[in-house]
């Protein structure tokens, strides 16, 4: 423990101004995801728990703002911060599994391309080159409104854009990696092909999936806050952080601006924060820029 | 005479360049053509090594010698030839069907910073060829026992077993090389100039560690080098090596004493030596390396030599024995056929 807080890394991190806000914003928002539900007194999907009397209250500070609804209500007089930090959890969640999914495939599609090269290599790149000539968020809102909208769906619709990013990363450092003697040394060791991506290939290409994972969450997040406000992503019975600025921008010219400004500027800090900390670790992992 | 524990038959290596199908499309003679560009980089190279025996491959830069011996050791696949470990021929045998000669023969590389992998710990490292090639399983003490003696071997000390690479220097990390390829007891070691990396004061040591190790464990060595006061201390017999052939064979002494190939010759000629008795006369050779990817006709060095003559050009010479031992490449050592004696 102590040589960690000692090593290069936290140096540097300490003195990295926006990394150390980006971590902080991001640790914020994990908290209040994972335990968030505690802290709130209302469950906004409880309908029990529900005053149809406290309908769109304005935030606490302006006049007619009730203490007990910090940043106000909506229409259905559910607290517009514990229906964010209800929708946070599930934001967070298909950022994380849609991250988690596109890595696991793209990264063994990567690996198998870089690693055996040919045919395989050759027909695995042109589909990622195709899927890149689209914008990620067409192909997804395409999926989505072919397919039908849900979780499952949504984190299908991610990791067929996502995967494309890991495959191509993975597959570069294969490359790169394979001309390199202690490859040959497995080999002369008797290692199959799959030992040798496994022990020798896969742990020295982790490295930069590590900073790609940390922005594909940022912008997987991003997509499906994108998809939800369009009406092609989550249920409105499991409301993301996209779909509650969705319900609330039907109100927003009414002046009832709290229902979709605080999910937004809650999505737009969560994904700065990630992406700033990203940002931090290419800076220090990426090798080729020292 | 006893069974060579390496024997390679007209090995040929030839690398297919120029990238894919639709790279290499063009349009030729008003057709649409893919022509074939190919890398001679080994053209029927044999030798045998004998139990026990240290055989020297040298030549310059870009001979071949390095594919030689990575071709033998199966990183690469031979394009032709025989390639016999302890009798049995391998060059066919897929990775899965080698595993058993694996057992027989191992490599030692070049680049100490390349070849371990960076994020293994050096036990790991060391046992992996036994781990992947033992008949039964064994036990992770098993195994940590055994790294840690082997590394003791090499000149590394038990505490040593669990740090990574990059702890250690250059000259350290060849010993952790060599440790691993002891480690399955190997009959032949293929060292890819194992040396050339290292300060001249490792040198040494790591060359005195490699002939203390084939005496205690009867080894015997494929040694690829370009130095020859490296080869000079450590080889029983050389072969020269020029544009993927080989051009003569002898025994140490005799090719340091009177090498008969003109190739030899410039080679030694240019090998600075401090000792003035031992300077040879100068044969200075011109020109450059030609491609390996347009080979001449005829004799490969006809072009530097400066005493080809007509029918070097037309024929190449084939690596003949010769009296007194060895053999030689050259048709200057070659009783010539009725065409060319006028």
């Amino acid at each position: 423990m102590n040589r960690l807080l000692s090593s290069e890394f936290v140096y540097n991190y300490r003195r990295n101004i926006p990394a150390v806000l980006g971590s902080v914003l991001v640790l914020v928002f994990a908290f209040l995801a994972i335990i968030g539900p505690f802290l709130v007194w209302q469950d906004p999907y409880d309908v029990s728990q529900l005053e149809l009397m406290d309908s769109f209250k304005p935030p606490v500070w302006l006049e007619g703002g009730d203490p007990r609804y910090l940043l106000g209500t909506d229409g259905q007089g559910r607290d517009v911060l514990a229906s964010i930090i209800y929708g946070a959890r599930i934001s967070a969640f298909i950022g994380l599994a849609a991250m988690i999914c596109s890595c696991v495939i793209g990264t063994t599609l990567g690996l198998m391309s870089g690693y055996y090269g040919g045919t395989l290599d050759a027909v695995i790149m042109r589909i990622a080159d195709i899927q890149l000539s689209f914008p990620s968020m067409l192909i997804a809102l395409f999926l989505m409104s072919a397919f039908g909208n849900g979780i499952g769906m949504i984190l299908i619709a991610l990791t067929a854009v996502g995967w494309v990013v890991y495959a191509r990363t993975v597959r570069g450092s294969t490359l790169g990696e394979i001309q390199k003697e202690y490859i040959q040394a497995a080999r002369v060791a008797g290692l199959s092909d799959a030992q040798i991506i496994r022990r020798h290939v896969l742990p020295n290409v982790l490295t930069p999936l590590i900073v790609v994972s940390t922005i594909q969450v940022g912008s997987f997040i991003l997509i499906e806050a994108s998809l939800s406000f369009l009406g092609v992503g989550v249920p409105i019975t499991e409301p993301s952080l996209g779909l509650l600025v969705k319900e609330g921008f039907d109100v927003l010219f009414s002046g009832i601006w709290w229902t979709s400004a605080f999910p937004g500027l809650f999505i737009m800090f969560l994904v700065f924060g990630i992406n700033l900390f990203g940002d931090f670790l290419r800076d220090e992992l990426n090798p080729r820029l020292r | 005479m006893t069974q060579p524990v390496l024997e390679v038959r007209n090995l040929v290596k030839a690398f297919s360049i120029g990238g894919g199908f639709f790279d290499r499309l063009q349009i030729g003679g008003g057709k649409l053509i893919a022509p074939e560009k190919v890398l001679n980089a080994v053209n029927g190279v044999s030798l045998s090594i004998a139990p026990g025996e240290v055989l020297a491959l040298v030549g310059e830069s870009g001979c071949g010698k390095s594919t030689v011996a990575k071709t033998v050791a199966r990183i690469h696949a031979p394009t032709s030839g025989e390639i016999h470990i302890d009798g049995t021929e391998v060059s066919s045998l897929d990775q899965k069907e080698l595993r058993p000669f694996r057992r027989k023969l191992q490599m030692i590389f070049q680049d100490p910073y390349a070849s371990l992998n960076p994020r293994q710990r050096i036990k790991d490292i060391v046992i992996e060829p036994m781990r992947a090639q033992s008949d039964r399983k064994m036990s992770g003490r098993e195994l940590d026992a055994e790294a840690i003696k082997l590394l003791g071997r090499v000149g590394l000390n038990a505490e040593q077993a669990n740090r990574y690479p990059h702890q250690f220097s250059g000259g350290q990390r060849q010993r952790i090389g060599i440790a691993r390829a002891l480690s399955v007891r190997p009959k032949v070691i293929i060292a890819d100039e194992p040396v050339s990396a290292l300060d001249v004061s490792i040198q040494a040591q790591i060359l005195n560690l490699m002939m203390d190790l084939r005496d205690e464990f009867g080894l015997s060595y494929l040694f690829v080098s370009h130095d020859l006061s490296v080869v000079h201390h450590i080889a029983d017999r050389i072969a020269v090596m020029y544009l993927g052939f080989m051009v003569e064979t002898a025994s140490r002494d005799q090719l340091f004493a009177n090498p008969r190939h003109p190739y030899t010759q410039a080679l030694l000629s240019a090998a600075p030596s401090v000792d003035k008795s031992l300077r040879k006369p100068e044969v200075e050779i011109a020109g450059e390396v030609p491609s390996a990817l347009n080979l001449p006709s005829g004799c490969c060095f006809r072009t530097r030599c400066p005493l080809a003559f007509s029918r070097c050009a037309v024929e190449r010479p084939a690596l003949r024995p010769q009296p007194g031992g060895g053999s030689v490449a050259c048709h200057l050592h070659d009783p010539a056929p009725e065409a060319f004696t006028s």
